[in-house]
């Protein structure tokens, strides 16, 4: 006959492990949770902050631009949304309403850098990138792709993502002005619309913003390279 | 997505369950372990007689070096007797052994013809009169103390056979090195089910049975290849006892190529699987104990719960497939190191799963780290402790698909 004794506490032992990664992967999810509502304070907060440092502008000199904490925080709370996004799912109210204000947050960080620039005369590339779920733009993945590595190789780019189907009336606003049709992917780079997707080199090419920046770059490399082999 | 999930959860509940047994078994009989080792084969009273069987097929190469450790062993001499049988071999296998053992009367050669492994013991076991009997591959080699370690064990008049703890001889090549970490395992696996009597292996070297149980359920049959499987489990349907003696060590051969490795393998897994279809009124059967309510059925599942891990890895693996190409569409190759200070540390789902799935391997270190004791006295990080946790995860699903697939397809497997 089997040891039941052995069985029971082996038995036992197991459903206690159970039960305690359970409450470990509890206590992760609140965790998370709080992180979602901290995301959601951050948003407000930054919307706030860049209202006022939109009505600040006209008192500050442009020498202290390069100081205004200008949302820098845009880029890691994407990556929170998104995460919090694919482990909550699309759906997820909490996550439709924390995209709704990072978009907020991101038409209000471009006006203000359209401000500044004008202010001044700096001439930053602005990308605003419209983008879809996978069964609405079978492209938008690889130009989510070409965008990153645009980034990459251009730190200064200012792009700003938008899910084009997000019902969000600053979006609808933002669409009408750039008269933008239905076609996806869609991206607007200073002012001028582009349709479908472009492999990244394609897309530097075809654009004259982008084929002056690489240009630039590569006339920089060059003179780094010159000075250091002259050992200036 | 809920069946996976529960599949998921079913798997790691059980192979959690599994592993703390085994350890409270391992502490459990830890003290017998050690005494075993230590005064294992001696202050033996009287010897029983002794035949052992070498059924070889085209061994030229390794049958003498096997006779040689037979006679070798520390037993006496006229309680001892040898019995070679040429199995139809088509190479010098007899012609050498009866050159290099003439004038040697505990060694006695006989021909027939070939009919496979069961059938030479089989003809050996009609002529064998000694009150034990045992086998050992022409591929295999004893050491010294082997069979006093072994026979201690016959003083308990319910024990009727007794395994040895077998190792990988002189270990070459990365697969035999991997093998020799696989057959601690073994070893530290078979000395735990011999104490809830779940052994249903009788390996093919050197397990030594009273000549009575043959005399009584019968000889060996073919058994989809994997006789020494089919035969424990015919004991423990019968409730004969079969016991492991952990010290007693045999040495053998591991494959060394991977084809020769998948063969083997394949042959084990699918004389498994089809010997349990065989005894399948031994599961969950409260009448077996411990092997008939657990070891049996825990082992048919881990079949298919390692065949189920390997699938879903390769599904996740293939579905990341269409990402990458969209992204060398998009941008081309990029070489670039992975920035892992961009690591969006939010991004990792740390479930209940993934909990359950940090302990369980924890769990397999830890017995690992037993194994590894138990078989060899110590352990250490050598390369076979790397060949096997970089390799055997990735081939054993291999042979258990393929095994599994001519099982559930009734397609009959080779043999060599």
């Amino acid at each position: 006959m089997p040891d039941s004794k052995k069985y029971i506490f082996a038995f036992v032992m197991t459903v206690a492990i159970f039960a305690t990664a359970l409450f470990i992967s509890n206590s992760v999810s609140e965790g998370k949770l709080a992180e979602i509502q901290n995301i959601q304070n951050r948003l407000s907060l930054d919307i706030l902050a860049s209202e006022t440092q939109s009505a600040l502008l006209e008192e500050t000199s442009c020498k202290n631009v390069n100081q205004i904490p200008l949302t820098k925080e845009l880029g890691e709370l994407a990556e929170r949304l998104a995460a919090a996004e694919e482990q909550s799912g699309s759906d997820n109210q909490d996550v439709q309403s924390l995209k709704k204000q990072y978009f907020l947050l991101e038409i209000r960080d471009y006006l203000l850098m359209k401000k500044i620039s004008e202010k001044c005369g700096v001439n930053p590339t602005f990308i605003l990138y419209f983008y879809a779920n996978e069964t609405d733009c079978e492209d938008c993945q690889k130009m989510g792709f070409v965008l990153t590595a645009l980034h990459e190789e251009f730190p200064d780019l200012r792009i700003y993502s938008f899910d084009y189907n997000m019902d969000l009336e600053a979006l609808h606003t933002l669409r009408t002005i750039y008269g933008l049709g239905e076609t996806l992917p869609a991206i607007v780079i200073n002012g001028d619309p582009y349709y479908g997707f472009r492999p990244l080199n394609e897309l530097v090419e075809s654009v004259p913003a982008l084929s002056r920046l690489r240009a630039e770059q590569i006339k920089q490399q060059k003179k780094a390279t010159t000075t250091k082999s002259l050992g200036l | 997505m809920a069946i996976s999930s529960a599949i998921l959860y079913i798997s790691l509940f059980v192979s959690l369950f599994f592993e703390i047994f085994l350890l409270i078994t391992y502490f459990e009989v830890k003290s017998e372990i050690d005494f075993e080792i230590e005064h294992g084969g001696k202050d033996i009273k009287s010897f029983p007689t002794v035949t052992i069987v070498v059924p070889c097929h085209n061994e030229e190469r390794t049958v003498v070096d096997t006779i040689k450790s037979i006679l070798s062993l520390d037993y006496p001499k006229d309680k001892l007797r040898l019995m070679v049988i040429d199995d139809g071999s088509t190479d010098r296998t007899k012609a050498v052994v009866l050159e290099t053992f003439r004038g040697t009367p505990q060694v006695e050669v006989f021909s027939k013809e070939n009919g496979g492994k069961h059938t030479a013991l089989n003809f050996a076991l009609e002529k064998i009169d000694s009150d034990l009997v045992g086998c050992l591959d022409a591929d295999s080699f004893v050491e010294p103390t082997a069979l006093k370690r072994i026979v201690t064990f016959f003083d308990k008049e319910e024990v009727m056979a007794v395994t040895p703890s077998i190792r990988i001889h002189d270990p070459k090549t990365p697969l035999q090195y991997m093998q020799r970490v696989e057959y601690s395992w073994g070893i530290f696996f078979r000395r735990l089910l011999s104490s809830i009597n779940g052994l249903y292996v009788t390996p093919g070297p050197f397990s030594i049975f009273r000549t009575k149980v043959f005399k009584t359920i019968g000889g060996y049959k073919h058994a989809h290849h994997t006789e020494d499987m089919e035969m424990a489990l015919r004991m423990q349907k019968n409730g004969y006892k079969i016991v492991n003696a952990h010290s007693a060590h045999v040495f053998t051969v591991g494959p060394d190529k991977l084809k020769k490795l998948y063969k083997q393998r394949v042959r084990w897994i699918y004389g498994f699987l089809n010997n349990a279809i065989d005894y399948k009124e031994m599961f969950f059967n409260k009448k077996y104990g411990n092997i008939g309510m657990f070891v049996l059925p825990i082992a048919t599942f881990s079949i298919f719960t390692t065949l189920y891990a390997a699938g879903n890895l390769l599904w996740s693996i293939a579905s990341k497939i269409p990402e990458h190409l969209a992204k060398y569409e998009a941008v081309g190759f990029n070489l670039g190191m992975p920035n892992f200070s961009k690591i969006n540390w939010f991004a990792f789902d740390l479930n209940t799963s993934f909990w359950i799935t940090v302990t369980t391997l924890s769990l397999t270190f830890v017995i690992l780290y037993l194994s590894l004791r138990v078989a060899n006295g110590k352990a250490r990080m050598g390369r076979d402790v790397f060949y096997y946790l970089t390799l055997y995860a990735f081939i054993v699903p291999l042979w258990l698909a393929k095994a599994t697939y001519s099982t559930i397809t009734q397609k009959k497997i080779s043999w060599k």
